[in-house]
């Protein structure tokens, strides 16, 4: 097997642990929704925007071969989610003041549903998942030019 | 292989999804089970408006707010399912005005009941809710022109709505739907059973189990 060969095997597999990773959120997000019935907030809503339209696209950039211009897309909507997790988090956790979110009708976006091990909060996890899905963009956009 | 992994991934999220559902409703079921048998006046309080037989085997508690479209449309279903089976079901009527002014029907119904004109009161409320709630609108005034039909007097009904044994049973209400954890009307629970998923189908589903299970044929 040639040098490039492994190298796209290896963007491909990268990229599919993107995708793996988006889907995984995305299941769990429905998951609190539907399932146990937990209302998104406004900010939620602005994080789900961003993460659920990346299974299809990052799904895309996977087939037939692994496409790189996937990076050029899929980077925007995950930089722009992590950015509203990271303000979820900190609002949340009450580093910034309450009195200054948005979210003014329905839930409340500091409203405490789950804290797994006592402080991995939603917010977090949505955060977590974001910066990760922004890294692996990050190292393919490296090995790919 | 590729197309492979990915489908096998897919179908294994679907699958987690499915089964947590599944076992998070039991679990559910489970828990109302207990609380309907430890702690039966959470779904039936002694002030309760009921509907049927005092005999009944089988407790319809419905959670409802009289601005609720689709408490209005429930109403003659649930009604028809209980003339198939008389004397068998009764159905008990909960209060979760979740919309700011919706508890001033509530005050209104229940001014109503003192002068024993109660579910003849709910039906107009239900019949004219397109005049006096529409979308979201509420409008009280509307109601007053509306309400003489249920055979009420009106002047005594803006008298006694503001009565504090009705903030009362109000206030009892939300802090039971919070309990309960209630978040849409109508809200159902068939001898202390929640309804699962919503719908015509699913309700009547689970009536008629109950029914099965109480008088075995």
């Amino acid at each position: 097997m040639s040098q490039s060969d492994q190298a796209a095997k290896t963007n491909w597999a990268l990229l599919f642990m993107g995708w793996l990773l988006v889907s995984v959120s995305t299941t769990i997000s429905l998951f609190f929704s539907s399932v146990l019935d937990y209302e998104p907030c406004v900010l939620c809503w602005y994080q789900r925007m961003c993460l659920f339209p990346m299974i299809f696209i990052l799904g895309a950039g996977l087939f037939p071969t692994f496409d790189k211009s996937v990076i050029k897309y899929a980077l925007p909507l995950s930089i722009a989610g992590g950015l509203t997790a990271f303000y979820h988090t900190l609002l949340y956790a009450g580093i910034i003041p309450e009195n200054i979110q948005p979210c003014s009708q329905g839930v409340s976006c500091t409203e405490k549903y789950i804290e797994l091990f006592g402080f991995v909060s939603i917010p977090m996890l949505s955060f977590l998942a974001f910066s990760a899905i922004v890294a692996l963009l990050l190292i393919l956009k490296r090995r790919t030019s | 292989m590729k197309y492979v992994l990915v489908g096998l991934s897919c179908a294994v999220l679907g699958l987690l999804f499915f089964f947590a559902s599944t076992y998070y409703k039991g679990q559910q079921v489970e828990k109302y089970g207990f609380m309907a048998e430890k702690n039966a006046e959470l779904f039936v309080r002694d002030y309760s408006p009921t509907l049927g037989s005092d005999d009944a085997k089988v407790y319809i508690v419905e959670f409802m707010d009289p601005a609720c479209e689709t408490c209005a449309a429930f109403e003659p279903f649930i009604k028809k399912i209980m003339a198939a089976n008389p004397g068998k079901i009764k159905l008990v009527l909960r209060y979760a005005p979740f919309h700011d002014g919706a508890d001033n029907f509530v005050k209104i119904l229940e001014a109503a009941r003192m002068q024993g004109k109660y579910w003849e009161t709910l039906d107009v409320m239900f019949k004219s809710q397109g005049v006096w709630a529409n979308h979201g609108q509420y409008q009280p005034e509307k109601l007053w022109d509306i309400i003489p039909r249920a055979g009420v007097n009106v002047e005594q009904i803006r008298k006694d709505m503001h009565s504090p044994a009705i903030a009362k049973i109000i206030e009892q209400d939300m802090a039971d739907v919070k309990a309960l954890n209630v978040q849409k009307t109508p809200g159902y629970f068939v001898n202390g059973k929640p309804l699962q998923t919503f719908g015509y189908e699913q309700l009547h589903q689970l009536i008629k189990s109950e029914l099965d299970r109480q008088y075995p044929q």
